[in-house]
């Protein structure tokens, strides 16, 4: 029984393994400055985790998250803006990486959609109510 | 309304269904690429990650020779796999260079010491910065650099026995 179990320890155990290190010092450690917090807590929100990738680095417990909330953390202690963080991880791993896509080539038409929709109902709408007045 | 006007709604539905059905019935792309490939290497200096081999600085990759620049980690499991391409690669004569993401020096030791050494140089990048500054976003990945310290390109997770060849090409056509 004790060797399945080790078996079943063994097998269950991650392929990519974690490293032994502490999370860094300021990975799940506020800011003293709740205004500064609050920046750096609604950055986080909008960052993508790159390890795993339907999470925010808010609610990632990966290491690379805890390492990328440090970083938040240190450059707006340092007094650096969100926005100029977010273009630094931007210029680095694409717009992938903020759930707060710019405004673009690629994303245009994202932003241009809810107009598009309206002025395709309008036009709809439009045309259905004068042939029901005809 | 016209006849055929009339679907045009429903048409337009079943694309956009599909087109959606589509894109969440696909595999997810995990492979981050760096954006940073074509640009300079970003400025940074890393002490020492074990005794007997120097630390890494960004003026380093920029000393007139192109290297392989190697992010690892001796916890990483697919670093184990890749460890004798990269003595391939270090034995043909290209300059491996690393850096380890949150490591520890006796951890790293027993890490070359038993799949090989192929380093001259490894930094150790405690806090992941140097990694995220290159737009890496895993262990293990690889940057070819040119002698002026520019990044040419970027091999994401292990390297494989069948590529050692053209990456000791590319390194070494690289200046």
């Amino acid at each position: 029984m004790r060797r399945l179990l080790l078996a079943f320890v063994l097998i269950a155990a991650p392929v990519f393994a974690d490293s032994d290190l502490p999370p860094a010092p300021l990975a799940d450690t506020q800011l003293a400055d709740p205004k500064q917090e609050a920046e750096a807590q609604a950055l986080m929100e909008t960052i993508r985790c790159l390890v795993c990738q339907g999470q925010s680095i808010a609610d990632s417990n990966a290491e690379l998250a805890g390492d990328m909330r440090a970083m938040v953390r240190e450059r707006i202690a340092a007094g650096e803006k969100p926005q100029a963080i977010r273009a630094w991880l931007i210029r680095r791993y694409g717009s992938w990486v903020t759930y707060d896509p710019p405004l673009d080539r690629v994303t245009w038409l994202l932003w241009a959609a809810p107009v598009l929709f309206l002025a395709v109902g309008l036009i709809v709408a439009r045309s259905s109510f004068r042939r029901r007045r005809t | 309304m016209k006849g055929n006007v009339k679907w045009a709604p429903l048409v337009v539905f079943i694309l956009l269904g599909s087109a959606l059905t589509y894109g969440l019935a696909k595999p997810d792309t995990t492979n981050i690429r760096s954006k940073m490939v074509g640009a300079s290497v970003p400025s940074f200096t890393l002490p020492p990650a074990t005794s007997g081999l120097p630390g890494l600085s960004s003026n380093e990759l920029a000393n007139g020779q192109p290297h392989l620049l190697n992010i690892f980690a001796s916890w990483c499991v697919p670093c184990v796999a890749e460890a004798p391409q990269l003595k391939a690669i270090a034995d043909a004569g290209v300059p491996v260079v690393g850096i380890a993401v949150r490591d520890r020096p006796e951890a790293l030791a027993r890490f070359l010491a038993r799949n090989g050494n192929a380093f001259r140089a490894i930094g150790a990048d405690d806090a992941s910065q140097v990694q995220m500054a290159m737009g890496s976003s895993g262990v293990p990945e690889s940057f070819v650099v040119d002698g002026k310290g520019r990044i040419l390109s970027q091999v994401i997770g292990p390297i494989n026995p069948e590529d050692v060849a053209s990456l000791i090409a590319e390194v070494k056509a690289a200046r």
